[in-house]
């Protein structure tokens, strides 16, 4: 029997087990809605602007491991779509991405809501494609879902114009003909026979940890490895929760605000094992004093990430998960020594640290607070800049998909529609949003989609009346001159949030922090935001300046208490 | 060092912008790229030239690699590959030039395409270092009007 292109869509988005689509509805996807609609098994989830439905997409599919998935209209819908789309590119999150387009006759006629999303996505999706021919539609969706989700995740792009969707074929089941997996290593033992002669003749051998563990589903793995062979392991943002914060041998983010024991750790090291990590530049910093005195291994499933920054002296392009199994089978094994100690030292001697006599309330408390009435167990979201970095340095993290953040392409914005993308897919847990006053601006009207879905995602605003991050780097670097960064009139985020029918609470004493905290818990229906007014003149520390060497680390400011 | 790339790519519209999207994206630079459908119409053979350090080289394989439409690539070095292009080029002649420009021209093996009292047109087809000795000297004689398809290569791998 024939079906529709929309018929093969919704039918091939059930097989491949979609359960949440986010999206928002226009004039070039009405025939695809419509099949929606007439189904049961696919949730749709109406989002009140194209980019919450790309960062809830993003943030579903980290925080499940499965395929994100949202869909716009054609024009403004889509390019709506984009800084979604560039933030899963930037950090391999699987995503398809399904945008309507003009009928195929009327393709380059500037045509009302047209615009070549096919060409605008293509530097910032793994692959994209525009159906031209409904016969090729089969094939191209379970293509698309093959490399979203094959070898490094990323997002992909289906551009389906209005006609496509409607046409009819006979429809087929096809059979991919890709193979994404044939750039990695097959055989190599010898590789791993000499990473074991490196790191028997190794003193201070140190793991480096990125995203690449938590994609590949590695964590228990890297726990059982780093029992055997007791090397202390410092993570990258994207990594943070693929090892327990509480192991002893966990030193934290390293890079631009790692903690000095990371960077220390980073700088003296003789053997560096990296482990689905990119060497971005907020981790390295300077490049050439970047773990310079080390032997650096590089271990990563995309071959074109090997040498792109440093050239390691040994690498091997293999999923993370497949490395730390072949080194088990290997029989790794090392006793603690000297170095153990010295770490550890470290750890003890320099801890993150704030001021906790300050008469204002802290923003590096109300995270402690969080972590605290949560017990480590929420799944945490966060915008972008001081909030973002707080919360990685504060919140205790304990298992693999638990922190979800825009690393690589920095989206303010982002932590709102991800709370809402990562409590669809975790209903079962407690998912706060670490915002800050700038950033929750830029998505509030999330809070309407979570209102309607019944999400209870708690938003936690570090009210500071500043772009924080930003005025961190003009006081710092920039003589104190705050162009642009003072937000001037704080808003209601109260009223707002109530306006929305969502929860809201405003703490400016110290004492109710943790109150607040714990009564947004119990609100389990929508939504809660706390605003807390904390701090305005807070900074992120440790702090490495901008292609500096991270041994250089500002730890304080000298003029403040 | 320039370094001469062939590939088999993909053969649909889109392939053009995703691999020259891919070299401005990540700033390497194209000498030039020429592509042209293989005997199987679903697959075309691109060359492309870059310029670029052993490092910039081996970062530009692997981009490109990771490329969906791209099927095989092949740093080719010449002795390992038929490597050509073909220059048009037209120059202004009176009495005094006219001789030795063709003379110039039967040494390089250049074909006159198109001649009139003042000026005459060629083919001809090289590898790099043919064209740019022809041209300069040619230059000798006046400024040359050219045209240039960039180099196309052939592994001789492929001839087996």
């Amino acid at each position: 029997m024939k079906k529709t292109g929309s018929q093969i869509i919704v039918s091939t988005l059930e097989k491949q087990g979609v359960d949440v689509i986010f999206g928002y509805p226009g004039g070039a996807v009405i025939p695809l809605y419509d099949e929606l609609y007439r189904q049961k098994s696919i949730r749709q989830v109406l989002v009140r602007h194209e980019q919450g439905a790309a960062h809830a997409a993003d943030a579903y599919a980290r925080s499940t491991g499965k395929v994100g998935v949202c869909i716009a209209t054609s024009g403004p819908g889509a390019t709506n779509l984009v800084t979604g789309i560039s933030t899963a590119y930037m950090d391999s999150s699987p995503m398809v991405a399904f945008t309507g387009q003009v009928p195929t006759h009327m393709i380059g006629n500037d045509s009302f809501q047209e615009a070549d999303i096919y060409g605008i996505t293509i530097p910032i999706t793994k692959y994209n494609y525009i159906v031209k021919n409904i016969k090729d539609l089969p094939y191209i969706i379970n293509e698309a879902f093959y490399i979203a989700k094959t070898g490094r995740p990323g997002p992909v792009l289906i551009d389906l114009p209005k006609d496509i969707q409607v046409q009819e074929i006979e429809p087929y089941e096809p059979e991919i003909e890709l193979n994404l997996l044939s750039q990695l290593e097959k055989d190599y033992s010898d590789k791993i026979e000499k990473l074991q002669t490196l790191l028997e003749s190794a003193k201070k051998p140190l793991l480096y940890i990125g995203g690449g563990v938590i994609h590949s589903n590695a964590s228990e793995e890297l726990r059982k490895f780093v029992e055997l062979t007791n090397i202390p392991v410092v993570s990258t943002l994207m990594a943070l929760g693929a090892i327990p914060n509480d192991h002893p041998l966990f030193l934290g983010m390293l890079g631009m605000h790692g903690t000095q024991a990371a960077n220390y750790a980073v700088c003296d090291c003789d053997l560096l094992i990296t482990l689905g990590a990119r060497f971005d530049d907020r981790v390295t910093g300077k490049v050439n004093t970047f773990a310079s005195k080390a032997n650096i291994v590089h271990i990563d499933i995309d071959a074109a990430e090997i040498g792109k920054i440093i050239k390691p002296d040994l690498s091997i392009v293999t999923p993370a998960r497949d490395a730390l199994r072949s080194m088990l089978g290997y029989g790794f094994n090392r006793e603690a020594g000297p170095w153990e100690e010295q770490v550890k030292k470290w750890k003890q001697k320099y801890p993150l640290k704030y001021n906790k006599k300050s008469k204002f309330i802290k923003p590096q408390y109300v995270i402690e607070c969080i972590s605290d009435v949560t017990k480590g167990e929420a799944i945490v979201c966060t915008e972008v800049g001081q909030n973002q970095m707080w919360a990685a340095q504060y919140y205790n993290f304990k298992y693999p998909r638990q922190f979800i953040t825009s690393g690589g392409l920095g989206t303010m914005g982002y932590g709102l529609p991800a709370a809402n993308g990562a409590q669809m897919g975790n209903m079962d847990k407690t998912v706060w949003n670490i915002a800050g006053d700038g950033s929750i601006l830029m998505n509030i009207q999330e809070l309407a989609t979570a209102v309607n879905e019944k999400l209870p995602v708690k938003i936690a605003v570090l009210n500071n009346c500043y772009l924080g991050m930003v005025r961190q780097w003009q006081e710092l670097f920039f003589e104190k001159r705050y162009s642009n960064t003072s937000l001037g009139k704080r808003q209601d985020l109260v009223k707002i949030t109530e306006g929305f029918g969502g929860q809201g609470f405003r703490v400016d004493k110290q004492e109710d922090v943790k109150p607040t905290i714990k009564k947004a818990m119990e609100i389990n229906d929508r939504p809660v935001l706390i605003d807390f007014h904390v701090d305005p003149q807070e900074n992120v520390f440790p702090m490495v300046p901008a292609g500096g060497s991270n041994i250089d680390m500002i730890t304080s400011c000298p003029d403040k208490e | 060092m320039r370094h001469t790339i062939s590939a088999l790519v993909k053969n649909h519209s889109g392939v053009l912008s995703h691999i020259a999207g891919m070299f401005s994206r990540r700033a390497f630079n194209i000498d030039s790229l020429t592509v042209g459908e293989t005997i199987d119409p679903a697959i075309s053979r691109m060359t492309i030239v870059v310029e670029g350090d052993d490092s910039v080289i081996e970062q530009v394989e692997k981009q490109l690699s990771k490329l969906i439409d791209v099927i095989t690539l092949e740093d080719v070095r010449p002795g390992k590959a038929i490597i050509r292009e073909l220059v048009l080029a037209t120059i202004k002649i009176n009495d005094e030039t006219r001789t030795p420009v063709i003379e110039l021209a039967d040494i390089f093996d250049a074909k006159a395409l198109d001649m009139t009292e003042e000026s005459i047109t060629f083919e001809m087809i090289g590898d790099d270092r043919k064209i740019h000795s022809f041209l300069k000297l040619l230059q000798k004689y006046g400024e040359p009007i050219i045209a240039r398809t960039g180099l196309t290569a052939l592994p001789l791998t492929d001839v087996n």
